[in-house]
């Protein structure tokens, strides 16, 4: 890859190394010359989400140091806080070095060490009798591990529906917001053309999710001198560096960016061609109440949507390129009233309730910066066109000359997602993409291969029969397009232990796995026998309730039995939720294992090409601990689970390596797609090439491909990006993608609850789905905010993951734990004043859910409605090798024991999950909180406080003193 | 006490952009993670894992708020020795051990002539100097002296640790003494500042400023929007659209 010009992002000619590097004779005895490494491994670094390629340098049998790999497309060369600190996570202290097996109560930490045989056999034997009676009894829910294709895989082998993984407490508003309208959405499935784009929109990201490449793009975009606006209640990190720093009162924005619209409609500054070619918005919907096609898509004999052709003024398939379809008015077909999409948009969004004078208030934004905003995105879209010197055709078969691009781009994440209306507000900032015209276009937002996809995508989620000794019929996840595809029994009961599906969460793509233990325990709707899980902190951060779903996962039936009989959990470090297994499998770390980056799972393409990568072994492991991946397969296989074992019986793959070579999970498709086939000459499909893993080290641990320059852009509607997306295993057939404004599987809903169709819901659930399944964007008060007195609890509370920490991994680390160590509740100034607060002030933070007790600092970059603090930095006492005077666990604190995990009482009595209506996804977000002074003798601690964890057998205590680094000098000037 | 050179070479140092570092702390990481395996290492973290952690850090990042008349900011300020023309750091020194470099401009702690008496961490304004109480020497940033001249690395890979690793490409690295390099004529296109000029120490570093609420920002001249006005407002303006 190396052709001799500058590498890598930083290669601006004031980042390359001196003209002359030969040392100066300086005469003052200075090694300059170093010998750094013995051996160079690249592979993938796992330090957070985000995926970068690392150089790993060995020396003397030690890492000696991690640097970011130049030619790797998400990060080229630059690394972050994080994955500098690589070689603190690896040598942590709080690694798990054997399985274990709980011998004292569960939660006590109390286990004795057995070998990997014995751990093997409990499991198999718990989990064959529950395959042999009713396989649903086993719910396995992992967290952010990145081998979902092959877990998911696995469970439907088992013949378990309940798998998820964390996506439901994560992002899922995100990924369902943006795959139910444009087929594709931020982060894994798109970014903003960062070379091309000129004016950037930043939505509530808290950091990460993209790290490196967020933070590449913002380089280049100041570079440029483009413009950054931030729509963020707090004002940090890349907030901090924005033109325009918005500081929007939290759960506004889906009003917000109405507001916008509603701007750009009245001004007539749409792209009125762009939404024609690739969107529903000529469409025309049945506006027939009470029938039971209403507002559904009026079709033609053969199924196809339809339009109004204004020049037939007759009715024309509304794919068909000839059309001249109307997108306003009111038309009579056969007797029924029809209106296109369009029409509905206008009418929605220029009402009242949406001008920026109305919204203003509730938003914390003035109503002339909203306006300004609107003009200048209109400004940018419309004016300031790019277009690329590139010929292409789109799929009607149109030949254009140039690629044109309206360069304004957005990017969206965990503000947007972690609310009840999430999944609506993703909506609304699409459908302002696409009203601009600025999806997939020159400057503007790009999907990544292998998006986009049809909207929604298949294939639908599995699970309605579940047998015992049988497989699923496919994959526990998927997208539903209407009542019929839900996991609900006849009662409208939901099949799965998560509720995903049900009425509850109709959208859930991604599942729910923070209302697992909950349901669990409560045996509702059934109870279960196992709960097994992989890398997620659900007895502390990762939950939402922390004091409670403690007590869930520690509380016993009236015969003395835990409520959750079984729990099996893996994971690398002695982190808040080890203790209250039963079964502990100890996980490798990021450096010790085999891992695919797979197209089949959460990809790492760039908009260009797509890509994949692998991490490999660069270090053995020094203690008895396996990878989850490769105990799975090897569950599987003892289990006997059909394809985890061959004909005779025999294991089918040794290890997870075997596996991502060996699997193929269609005749061609594989978990790689780089250097397929028997000579490695194949990409995307092709056969299984078994020297693949050697030569993805040979590429530096990933593949890459580069798109012709003519499929980048328009891919929704580029044939010669279809074809070759087709060919590759990207879309089953190459045809257009259409971005749905209008949602028909969200109406479809609504009909049901008005009374259509055969899977209705129960009689108490049709308001709530008549209400939030609407086929539109709209705004509502998120739920915690519509229950609770305001005037009781004035304050939005929210959490950010600091940039050099990853959840609560960053605590174990030596180095990381320098920067943050004691989080502290960051309150307005103003704020502070009217409520008589000083800095340093030690407060109770409370909500209806409780109160926690932490420090304050004040600042003025939030919005003074909010106060906010560092996610997971709060530790429990005895967990991940920290002293018992840390100060994690002294004055640290951790707001997840106020958020509630479930919704106030509703009408009915029903208390739901705390989370968005359409998907399920978690509403961390909705907390309100109010703050009060704490007496004098309560400062200095957190509380609430929790019994310290005993110590695993035969973990060595935690050095007093670090002096990494201090052998490889000792080594050098030992041979000099 | 030491004194310095009356020349040097070249002023290399760093060009740090406060209008483009987010604060993610990739710099102090892999200074860190490069350093303490390094010239100087190790750079040693006491007592680690516990509540008076304290560890030696040759470049940390301080993030604070600052208002003006225009508007309000968080300026994220990554901070490391700033590698002075008259550096009061080595002349304060009784020994020696704080020197300049004649060539390069480079200030570097001989460890073997340390006695540990930290004058020189009394002297500098900047903050930049980091006392390593397990071996008793004070320590400081080398500009990564083992690394921009190392001939055991890939050529392309001779710049400090930070620049390498700096995300958002806020760090940039060269001659500062030479008005034609990139550096300085990116300090020059940019208005570069010198931290704390007054104290006369002459920092070879430079910062480049924030842009926001100056001139320099990013601007969009949007004229405001005015509503369709002709017939059937909107709506009649989007059939008027199509019809053309």
């Amino acid at each position: 890859m190396n052709h001799g010009a500058p590498r890598g992002a930083n290669s601006a000619p004031s980042q390359r190394p001196l003209a002359d590097t030969r040392a100066p004779d300086e005469g003052d005895g200075v090694d300059t010359s170093p010998d750094v490494s013995d051996s160079i491994a690249k592979t993938t670094c796992y330090m957070c989400a985000c995926r970068c390629g690392i150089d790993v340098h060995i020396k003397d049998g030690k890492i000696r140091y991690i640097n970011g790999n130049k030619d790797h497309p998400v990060n080229r060369g630059v690394i972050c806080g994080k994955g500098s600190s690589g070689i603190m996570q690896h040598y942590s202290p709080a690694r798990l070095k054997k399985p274990l097996l709980r011998s004292g109560p569960r939660g006590s930490g109390e286990f004795r060490e057995i070998e990997w045989e014995e751990a093997f056999s409990i499991a198999t034997e718990r989990l064959s009798n529950i395959r042999r009676t009713d396989p649903k009894k086993l719910a396995f829910f992992t967290g952010r591990d990145q081998s979902q294709s092959l877990t998911g895989w696995w469970a439907s082998q088992f013949g378990t529906p309940n798998f998820a993984a964390h996506g439901g407490f994560c992002s899922v508003n995100m990924a369902a917001g943006g795959l139910y309208t444009i087929g594709g959405s931020f982060w894994e499935f798109g970014e903003p053309d960062w070379d091309n784009t000129k004016y950037f929109m930043l939505f509530g990201v808290a950091e990460d999710h993209d790290s490196n490449p967020i933070k590449i793009g913002l380089g280049k975009l100041k570079a440029r001198g483009a413009k950054v606006v931030s729509i963020n209640p707090c004002r940090t990190g890349y907030n901090a560096i924005a033109d325009d720093w918005i500081g929007i009162r939290p759960g506004t924005d889906g009003l917000f960016v109405f507001a916008l619209i509603h701007e750009l409609l009245k001004a007539g500054r749409v792209d009125l061609d762009y939404l024609l070619r690739y969107t529903n918005a000529h469409v025309l919907v049945v506006q027939e109440p009470g029938a039971a096609d209403e507002g559904l898509f009026l079709r033609d004999s053969e199924n196809n949507p339809v339009a109004w052709d204004r020049v037939a003024k007759a009715c024309i398939n509304a794919a068909d390129p000839d059309a001249k379809p109307a997108l306003t008015g009111s038309y009579t077909v056969a007797g029924r009233r029809c209106v296109p999409v369009f029409q509905l948009i206008a009418d929605r969004y220029m009402g009242e309730s949406y001008a920026p004078d109305a919204v203003a208030a509730q938003c914390g934004i003035p109503a002339d910066t909203i306006r300004r905003i609107a003009a200048e995105l209109a400004h940018v879209a419309f004016e300031q066109t790019i277009e690329l010197p590139v010929a292409w055709t789109d799929c009607a078969g149109r030949r254009h000359e140039t690629i044109k691009g309206r360069p304004v781009s957005m990017h969206a994440m965990r503000g947007i997602s972690a609310h009840s209306n999430g999944f609506h507000s993703c909506r609304a900032i699409h459908l302002l993409q696409v009203l601009l015209g600025t999806i997939d276009v020159p400057g503007g937002f790009r999907f990544k291969p292998p998006y986009p996809r049809s909207a929604p995508p298949g294939p639908k989620p599995c699970g309605k029969s579940v047998k015992p000794m049988t497989p699923l019929d496919g994959v526990p996840l998927g997208f539903v397009c209407g009542p019929d595809d839900l996991l609900v029994d006849e009662a409208g009961t939901p099949l799965r232990i998560d509720k995903a599906y049900s009425w509850d969460a109709p959208l859930a793509a991604h599942g729910l796995m923070h209302t697992v233990i909950r349901n669990a325990w409560a045996g509702d709707p059934y109870p279960i026998d196992t709960l097994m899980m992989y890398m997620s902190n659900m007895a502390w951060n990762s939950s939402m309730n922390t004091v409670e779903t403690i007590a869930m996962l520690t509380d016993h039936d009236e015969a003395g039995n835990y409520k959750i009989p079984f729990i099996i959990y893996s994971d690398a470090y002695y982190s808040e939720t080890v203790p209250f297994a039963d079964l502990v499998l100890p996980d490798t770390t990021y450096l010790e294992r085999h891992d695919c980056i797979s197209l089949l799972d959460r990809p790492i393409s760039h908009a260009d090409g797509p890509g994949d990568a692998i991490r490999h072994p660069v270090v053995e492991p020094d203690r008895d601990v396996r990878p989850f991946q490769s105990v799975l397969i090897e569950l599987g296989a003892r289990l006997g689970l059909p394809c985890f074992v061959n004909d005779d019986g025999s294991a089918k793959y040794s290890d997870y390596a075997d596996y991502i070579v060996n699997h193929e999970r269609t005749p061609g498709i594989g978990p790689l797609a780089g250097w397929r086939g028997k000579d490695g000459t194949s990409v995307g499909k092709g056969e299984v090439n078994p020297d693949q893993l050697q030569r993805y080290i040979d590429n530096g641990g990933f593949w890459h491909q580069d798109f012709a320059a003519d499929q980048r852009y328009y891919k929704m509607a580029n044939r010669s990006y279809l074809d070759l997306a087709e060919q590759l295993g990207f879309i089953p057939k190459a045809e257009p993608i259409v971005f749905q404004l209008y949602s028909e599987p969200m109406q479809r809903f609504r009909l049901a609850a008005r009374g259509h169709g055969r899977v209705q819901p129960p009689e108490a659930e049709r308001g709530r789905i008549e209400t939030y399944m609407d086929p539109l964007p709209f705004w509502f008060t998120p739920f915690e905010e519509a229950a609770v007195d305001l005037e009781k609890y004035p304050l939005h509370a929210l959490t950010q993951r600091p940039m050099h920490m990853y959840h609560s991994w960053g605590s174990q680390n030596a180095w990381l734990r320098q920067i943050t160590s004691q989080n502290r509740l960051f309150v307005h100034n103003k704020t502070a004043a009217i409520l008589g607060l000083v800095d340093d002030d030690w407060v109770w933070i409370e909500s209806i859910n409780g109160r926690v007790k932490g420090q304050i600092k004040l600042v003025d970059g939030v919005n003074p409605d909010t106060v906010w603090t560092w996610n997971a930095i709060g530790k429990r006492r005895g967990s991940w090798g920290l002293k018992d005077d840390a100060a994690e666990s002294n004055r640290g604190f951790l707001l997840n024991h106020i958020i509630g995990d479930q919704t106030s009482v509703d009408a009915n009595g029903k208390r739901y999950s705390n989370s968005d209506p359409v998907t399920g996804q978690a509403a961390w977000f909705d907390l309100r909180v109010r703050i009060v002074k704490c007496a004098a003798e309560e400062a200095g601690f957190t509380e609430p406080q929790f019994e310290r964890f005993s110590q695993p057998p035969n973990v060595a205590p935690s050095p007093d003193i670090v002096r990494y680094g201090a052998e490889f000098r000792v080594n050098r000037e030992a041979v000099e | 006490m030491t004194c310095l050179p009356t020349h040097t070479d070249k002023k290399l140092g760093l060009v740090i952009d406060l209008d483009t570092c987010v604060g993610c702390q990739a710099c102090v990481t892999a200074c860190k993670e490069w350093n303490t395996g390094g010239h100087m290492a190790p750079l040693t973290d006491i007592d680690p894992y516990g509540g008076d952690v304290d560890g030696v850090w040759f470049n940390r990042v301080h993030s604070y708020e600052h208002t003006t008349e225009a508007g309000g900011r968080t300026v994220n300020f990554p901070r490391s020795c700033l590698h002075c023309e008259t550096p009061a750091c080595v002349t304060v020194c009784p020994t020696g051990a704080s020197y300049k470099r004649a060539s390069d401009g480079i200030v570097l702690i001989d460890e073997s002539k340390c006695i540990g008496c930290k004058l020189c961490s009394w002297a500098c304004p900047y903050g930049a100097r980091e006392f390593d109480t397990d071996v008793g020497v004070m320590k400081k940033c080398t500009l990564c002296v083992d690394r921009i001249y190392n001939d055991n690395l890939a050529e392309e890979d001779r710049v400090p640790a930070c620049v390498a690793a700096c995300p958002t490409s806020a760090r940039h690295f060269g001659d500062l003494g030479d008005p034609a390099s990139a550096v300085s004529q990116l300090v020059a296109s940019r208005g570069g500042v010198d931290l704390m000029p007054e104290m006369g120490y002459k920092p070879t570093n430079k910062y480049l400023p924030p842009r926001a609420h100056t001139e320099r920002a990013a601007s969009v001249a949007a004229p405001r929007l005015e509503a369709v006005k002709a017939e059937g407002g909107f709506l009649g303006w989007v059939d008027r659209m199509l019809s053309n």
